[in-house]
Order: C-alpha cells, then structure tokens, then sequence
C-alpha cells in the first residue's frame, strides 16, 4: 500500500493539484515513524506507511498548509473524524486540503511486542494476521491482534467520514468488537470514589507536564490553551499539592468534552503510560447516556450536545435521579 | 491598587443576632486593599448610606463592600449610593451574610467564621473590579399576552386601554379559557358566561388588541424591551375575513364523531366546528384529522353550504414574526390526568366525574341542557358525592403536594347549586379541610352547610365501586370515628389542577424560571409577584400559583401596569456586565455562537495584529445590546478569550480563592 500511495501522492504532485502533502516518514528507529511535510514529488521518496504511521495528522493541517494551493492529507478512518471536528470548528479549511484516505487495518504497538519477551527487533513485515519478527536473536512470529495500539482496540470501524480518494482494500469493514469500549470505564464507575481517587492518584502523579497529550490532541487546538497564558491565572503554575496535579488534565478533560473523537493519540503517546483517554472516554460515556449516542467528527456539521440545546434535553435532576456514575 | 471601603450591616438583629459584626469588620481590615471598614445597624438607611458617602470621599474609596442582606434586595441602593459619592456603581459588591449567613446558621462563632469568608471574598473581587458603564437599548412599543382565558383578556385589555399595542395568542380556536367552560361563579353564583363573554366581545373590538386564535408561539428571540417572536397560526381552513359564524355548515357537516373539547368531551361534536355560541372569533375551523374531505378527498359540504365562501381546504399553517417589547404568561391550567387514581373509578364509570365536567352538565349549553343527568342512562341522580382533594395536596406521589386552592369554594357552589334546583337530591362532601379565605367565602360554604342542608363529612374516601347497578363509596368519618358506606348515583371529583402542559416549553423559550410544579416563579414571591426573574416576562393567573377568579383578574391587572410601565419609557439602560471577546486569544471555533440564547454573538473576519504577526482570522464579536451577560460563552469557551465583564474569569477566580483558603 505503501507504494500505491506514494505512487499517488507523486501523479498529484506532477498534475499540479496540490502543492504540499502531510504524511509520514522514518523516525530514529523503524517503528516510530514520524508525520513529516513534503513539498515535492521528490521529496516523496522517504515517505512510509505501515504498522508503525500511528498518529493522527489532521492536526498539523492547522499549522503546515501551504499557504497558496491545496495540501494533502492522508488520513485513516478513525483521523477522518478529527479532520471533521476541526472543519466544524472552523480550525481548518476544507478548500485548501486535498484528502486521500487511506486504509488501515490496526497499527502495532512496539512494546506490547517486547512485552511478549521478543528483543532485539530489527524488521517487522506482515503476513496476514500474523507479524513476522526479524530478531538479532533469529525470526519470530506473534499475532498482529495481540499487539494492537490501545486506541486501536477500540476502532470505530474501517469507513472514512471525508475523503476527496480512497485507497482502501477494507472499507466496508466493521470494527470486530466495539462492546469492550466502555469495559475500563465501566470498571473505574463500579470503584468507590476512595479506590478511583487513589485510582488516579497512583495515574496522575507519574505526569511530568511534557504536555504531549495536550499538543497531540486535536481538540487541543487553541491558538493559546489556557495553560500557557499567563493572564488566565492557571499557566506555569507549580502544583501546590498533590491534588492540583490532577487539574491540568480535569480540566483539559473538561475542555475537550464532546468535541473529543476518542482517537487516542493522549495516551498513545504519553510517555508516562497514564490512559489519559479514559477521563474523555468517561465523558463520552456520559453524554451518550444522557443526550444519545453521540460520535464527535462523524460530520463535519452537526451540533454536539453540549453546545446545542433542545427541548427534549434532559433535565439537570435526571442526573442526581438516575444517579449516573 | 484599590482603597476598599467595607461596609457591615447589623440588619437590625436579623444579621447581629447571629454574626458578630465587629469580629467582622476586624478581620476584613487585614485584607489586601481593605482602606476602611466599619459596621452600623441599618446600611439601608439614611443614616447608614451617609457613613458610606462620606467613607468614599474621605478615604479616597475606589471600591466598597457592603455586606448585608441579598443583593437582590439593595445592590441597586447601594450602587446608588456610590453613584452620588462619585464612584462608579460597578465598583460595589455585595457579600450577602444574611441570605446566606445569619438566617441559615445557628452558631455564631461559625456563622461569623462563614461572614468574614464571603466579606473576604467579595474584597477580593472588588479588587479586580473596573469601571462599567450602563449602555441604552430601545423598547417595542407592543406587548405580547400569550394566553387568553380570563387572565390574558384582562391583561390585555388594561394594556391595549392605556393606549398600547397588545396581541394575544391563544392555542384553541377561541379565547374564554376555562372561564367560559364554567357555569355559575362563586360566592355570588353570577353566570359565568354572563360577566366573561362582555370582556371577550371588548377584546374583539379593541383597535390595540390583535388576536391570534388557533395559534402557537414557535419561538421567542431578543431581550426586554426587544423580543422578537415567531407565532404560528394553524390553518382553521376557513377564511377568519369572510366566515360570519352563521353555523349553517356545522348543521351540515356529516361527520359528527369528534369530541366536543369544550364540553370536556362528554358529547360529541361535527369536524367543523364553533366551540361555543359566544365564541371570539366567532369563526368556525375544520378538525382536519376528522374531517372526511380531508381523511378521503370526498365530501366538501360544507363548501357547498357556506353561503359567505369562507372554506378553504388549501388554507396552510402561517408563520407570523412580530417585535414586542414585553411578553406576559397567562398560559392557565388543566385538571390534572386522573389515571393514578383509579380508586375512584373515573375512567371506568362514566357517572364519576370531574368538577369540570360537572359544570358543563349543570350548564345550559351543555350535554344535558343544563339538567342534572347521569351520564350513563341519563337519568335523574338522587345522591351526588363529591370527593374534595382529589390529587391536591398528595405527598404520595401520584397528585400534587400544593393545595389547588378552587376546589373547596366550587364545590360548596356545586353543593348549593344542586340542592337549590334537586331538592331531593341528598348531597354529601368528603373533605380533609374546608379552606374559605376570601371575600364572603366562609358565609358561602356556611349557607352550603346550613341553609341547603349539604353534608360536610370530615374523611378521605377509600374506594368507589359499582354494586348492583349503583356506586358504592366507601370512606371514613373522622369526627364520627367510623367507616361508612354510602350508596351514591354520582360522584363528582375535585380534580387537583397544574400548569397547562405548554408553559414549560414556553418558559424554556422565554428562559423563565420555573418551579417543581411547572409553576412560573415570581420574581420576588411577596414584592414582585407578576414579574418574572426574567427581566420583560410578565405573569398573569394560575401559571403563577393556583388562583380563583378574582385574584386572576387582580393579578392580571397588576401585569399589565407593569408592562405599560415598561412600554411607557423610550429607552432602557442596558446591563454593562457583557461578554467580551480577546480577538487574539479567540479560535474562531463558533462554540459560544452555538451556546448563546441571545444570538448575541456573530464571527467576522478581522485582521489582527498578534505580536507583530499581521494576519485574517476569524474572530468572535458580541454585540452588546444583545447581550445579557449570562456567561454561557466564557464558560464553553477553551481559550478563555470570551470574558464577561463585572464576573471576569479571574474575578470569580479569586473570589474562589478567598473562600477555599
């Protein structure tokens, strides 16, 4: 796929219709590809796509389009839904992007493959279901289902919500279990509040403040976020106490709620493990039992609940009625 | 840096009593920018607004405190009374220690604790005030009555006689509401149609009053002094200019099947339809969902029947935006459904029935022609039984809790009225109470008692059942101390009664308050009892409270003089506590668009000049008339680039961080 792609990417280049295009190219090592901005046909040569191109570019579009002409993006399924939230939050301009979108059958990840005792790891290619594992201790085999990223154990499906192309071999494909998304979230409401506060307690207090989450999270998109601004009274604030740790990512929970599209890359790529996603995912869990099902970004149009109000909304004493944990 | 000036009120003893004010004012002198503090009996006063005046201009104040009652009580004194000390009025804040201090606290040492934490967190606020400066806004000079039973005609025709435009929309086809379903009133036992179809006829007539039958209120946008709302009117399918009411088409029409609303459904009536012989307007409308032309193209009767050619089948629902600048809520009330309480076997009996009900069968326009029949053969009833509290005042769950307050006065009236023309009728009343405060209330109920010779049994009835063709009521007499069983013919309920199911959706619109019952609130249940918080939401009848006849009209009337105060001026001062946006912090997301009920905010492309970087963007803008600084934008806005003026971000902050330290 990877060739038919780059092969693509360069006709559009040669043709004129876009002047710059956002994809993905090696990193320090073979698994940790990193998006990258090309500017030419040529410049197209380094660019990969395979089990490692996991983070979602839509983001960069906000600060790296051309600023004549369109650039393209390449996003798969679950980035199209970011794409969508960032359109209808006006953060990006449908006319200047060039969307192909790209298939994608679950990206790995590196250290649940080290996790399964493998070192030494040189080459990783596919084969079917199974990844074949080139070791300086000789080849070894594991599932490619056994080391899927966390975001991608929840995947929404193989669909794209926006494209202008695809180049995609699976479409059509449902999400093989989308039940177990709530299972974490289920089991952090069925603690007492004492073991959930020690719960994230024990999380949050590995937080360095890299603020990675908050520069990977598309909803994070704010010219200024509210932490770096000193005016607000909140920015480069040390934490008094153990318990103002916990606010930076409450209230970054807070902000991103009901535009969060559950895609994952704030614990993708924290570097301190914390599954920060579970705090979004309570929040979705929330407002799909209160205002229905709600998907942030499938498109680029609708109004999320907690910006719109209607008759039928649920009263605030439904909550204390019914007692949603 | 600000010289703060507190002020802390005794309120007499209503705050003294409970919070030791010298401790008080001790304890603010040690906060940051606190120049002055002092406490005194009545700031309210005189005397008390002089020892703030002078504090101003002695101690240079650029900001005070005073920490008394709700500022709902004296804020615009005291903003006041800054004024003529030459301070802006914005530059005052109120802690209220007895609202939320000395009235609810018991224990002085904490509630004097509680008293310095709101003082210091007022200080803390006024530290970040700024000047404000109140803007004008302009004002419709029209008000809209949304309701027209007895409270909405009586609004409107004060309104429309002092010289004002005024509209009416009402839901059903004609105006009278639940007045002009009743037959007598009490306690004088006048024809209720007799004193309600005159004010009904002066509607019609008035050149000020519009009225908009048959029609809905879609959508309410806009401020006081400034709404702009969207009325749809349904289509009757009879051309309202050309029918002259003359009837000859409902004489005609052959589908007779449909319920007759008006006669609470007890007869039935023709699809195209006048409710009533002194209808306003006296127009017919055709039920579309019974009508046979409508149901299978065939038919048209009545068309062929109108001699004024006023059907129109084709006729469309029509939309209608009109400006006001006030809006008053006279929506009414139902009886409550009564399928919670099957004891008493309404929906299975038809010889059970509502009070309402009742009063159509005693009327003469009514199914019986004003004879007192049972509904099941027809017959003449020889013992009537009323069941008083009938869902009122139910702390079970299945009724109200609140007392429906009607239902004691016309059920003596229901009483006396049928001992007076049956005298054979035995008629017995199973009451908790007898509640008679009124004007000649408690000597109605007692000529009830004692010259028509009804039985007051003090018990709630158990059951109601059918036995060998008549109705058993089983109850308890709690003076005798005993269960009874009385053989009865009918058995007429006090239904408990409840906003009418439109006022939700209408406050919600209106963004009026609401209380548990569905009840509009007043603004001030003993000061401001016709005004909604809502500033241009006026209240008129039982939306407000479950009231009778003569206190909807005095209430009614009370509306209209509000409203007509409002209307008579020719601009309003505009809150300055707006929302603000800071172009260089702002997304351009369209968030705080989506979230304003106002339509206050709109986007725009703007270049900016962000540290030296020129650029377009697309920024929020608020227009600050439409504004009515709500602060539904600051708190969805992420970046924090949307503030509102006089409760900034970081004055709500600090006040925070007053009361937590």
């Amino acid at each position: 796929m990877q060739e038919v792609i780059k092969k693509r990417v360069k006709e559009l280049f040669d043709n004129n219709t876009i002047v710059r295009a956002i994809g993905w190219e090696n990193g320090e090592f073979f698994y940790d590809h990193t998006p990258a901005v090309f500017d030419s046909a040529a410049d197209m040569d380094v660019f990969v796509y395979d089990n490692f191109c996991a983070s979602n570019l839509s983001k960069y579009l906000i600060n790296h389009c051309a600023p004549e002409g369109k650039t393209l993006v390449l996003l798969k399924p679950c980035d199209t839904y970011s794409f969508n939230q960032l359109l209808t939050e006006h953060r990006i301009n449908k006319d200047n992007i060039y969307i192909i979108g790209i298939g994608c059958d679950g990206m790995v990840d590196i250290d649940k493959i080290r996790a399964l005792g493998i070192k030494g790891i040189t080459k990783i290619t596919q084969n079917g279901d199974e990844l074949v594992i080139d070791t300086m201790y000789g080849e070894k085999k594991c599932k490619k289902a056994d080391v899927l990223l966390e975001k991608c154990l929840s995947c929404k499906g193989k669909k794209h919500m926006i494209y202008d192309e695809l180049i995609s071999e699976n479409e059509d494909e449902m999400p093989q279990d989308a039940s177990k998304r709530f299972d974490l979230v289920n089991e952090l409401e069925n603690m007492t509040s004492e073991e959930r506060f020690a719960f994230w307690q024990n999380e949050l207090s590995k937080c360095i403040r890299c603020n990675a989450c908050r520069n990977i999270c598309p909803a994070c998109s704010c010219r200024k976020c509210v932490f770096d601004n000193s005016a607000s009274g909140v920015a480069s604030k040390a934490n008094a106490d153990s318990f103002e740790e916990k606010m930076f990512h409450i209230i970054r929970a807070f902000h991103v709620a009901g535009r969060c599209t559950d895609c994952g890359e704030c614990t993708r790529v924290c570097p301190q493990g914390i599954p920060l996603h579970l705090l979004n995912r309570k929040f979705i869990k929330d407002i799909n039992t209160l205002y229905g099902e709600y998907q942030a970004g499938e498109t680029a149009d609708q109004r999320g609940p907690l910006t719109d109000y209607t008759q039928q909304d649920v009263e605030p004493t439904f909550i204390s009625d019914k007692e949603v944990k | 840096m600000q010289k703060i000036g507190v002020f802390v009120c005794w309120c007499g003893s209503n705050i003294a009593a409970t919070v030791d004010v010298a401790e008080v004012v001790q304890a603010v002198k040690t906060q940051p920018g606190v120049a002055f503090a002092t406490d005194y009996q009545y700031m309210c006063s005189e005397a008390g607004q002089s020892i703030i005046k002078n504090a101003i201009k002695e101690h240079d104040l650029t900001g005070i405190v005073v920490c008394s009652c709700s500022p709902r009580m004296h804020e615009a004194t005291f903003r006041k009374t800054a004024q003529a000390a030459g301070l802006n009025p914005y530059m005052v804040e109120i802690a209220n220690i007895r609202e939320h201090c000395s009235w609810i606290h018991k224990d002085k040492n904490e509630a004097t604790q509680k008293a310095i934490i709101l003082a210091n967190a007022a200080v803390a606020k006024v530290n970040l005030n700024a000047p404000l400066v109140q803007g004008e806004s302009s004002v419709t000079k029209r008000a809209l009555v949304i309701g027209g039973g007895i409270a909405g005609i009586q609004t409107a025709l004060d309104i429309a006689e002092a010289g004002y435009e005024v509209d009416i929309v009402e839901k059903e086809p004609t105006i009278g509401g639940k007045m002009a379903q009743l037959d007598k009133t009490f306690p004088t036992l006048d024809c209720s149609a007799c004193i309600l179809t005159p004010k009904m006829v002066d509607v019609a007539a008035n050149e000020n009053i519009t009225l908009y039958t048959y029609s809905e209120v879609e959508q309410v946008k806009g401020f006081v002094g400034n709404f702009s709302v969207t009325i749809k009117k349904k289509a009757r399918y009879v051309k309202e200019d050309l029918c002259t009411g003359c009837g000859e088409c409902m004489s005609k029409c052959p589908s007779k099947k449909g319920k007759d609303e008006f006669n609470c459904g007890l007869n039935n009536r023709t699809a195209i339809n006048i409710p009533f012989a002194q209808a306003i307007p006296n127009v017919a409308y055709i039920d579309a969902e019974q009508c046979i032309k409508f149901k299978t193209g065939k038919c048209g009767l009545c068309e062929k029947t109108c001699s004024a050619n006023a059907i129109d089948y084709n006729q469309k629902d029509e939309i209608i935006e009109r400006e006001y600048g006030a809006i008053v809520m006279a929506t009414g009330y139902e009886p409550i459904k009564l399928d919670k309480f099957d004891e008493y076997q309404y929906s299975k009996h038809p010889d059970v029935i509502t009070s309402l009900e009742l009063e159509r069968i005693m009327n003469a326009a009514g199914p019986t022609g004003g004879t007192l029949l049972k509904m099941s053969d027809k017959e003449h009833p020889h013992s009537v039984t009323f069941i008083q509290c009938v869902g009122s005042r139910d702390i079970s769950g299945r009724g109200k809790p609140y007392c429906s307050k009607i239902c004691c006065m016309y059920t003596a009236k229901h009483a006396m009225l049928i001992r007076d023309k049956y005298p054979d009728v035995e008629v017995n009343v199973f009451y908790i109470d007898v509640r008679t405060p009124g004007k000649n209330f408690d000597e109605f109920y007692r000529r009830a008692v004692e010259e028509y010779g009804v039985n007051y049994i003090k018990g709630q009835v158990g059951k109601v059942y059918e036995k060998d063709g008549h109705l058993v009521v089983q109850a308890v007499d709690l003076i005798a101390n005993k269960q009874l069983v009385l053989d009865t013919d009918m058995v007429v309920l006090a239904t408990a009664i409840e906003p009418s199911k439109t006022a939700r959706d209408l406050a919600s619109m209106l963004t009026a308050s609401i209380d548990t019952n569905d009840f509009i609130t007043e603004a001030h249940p003993k000061l401001r009892p016709v005004e909604s918080p809502t500033a241009g939401i006026f209240l008129s009848g039982v939306c407000q409270g479950p009231k009778d006849i003569p206190e909807t009209v005095s209430q009614a009337g009370a509306a209209a003089a509000k409203v007509i105060g409002l209307l008579a001026k020719d601009k309003l001062l505009t809150n300055p506590c707006v929302a603000h946006s800071d172009e260089l912090l702002c997304n351009g997301c369209s968030q705080c668009e989506k979230v304003c009920p106002y339509g206050a905010i709109s986007y725009i492309d703007k270049e900016v000049n962000d540290h030296g970087v020129r650029e377009t963007r697309r920024v929020a803008q608020v227009n600050e008339a439409l504004c009515q600084g709500c602060g539904a934008c600051t708190v969805t806005c992420p970046s924090g680039a949307m503030d509102l003026k006089g409760f900034t971000n970081r004055q709500i902050m600090a006040e925070v961080d007053a009361i937590c330290k």
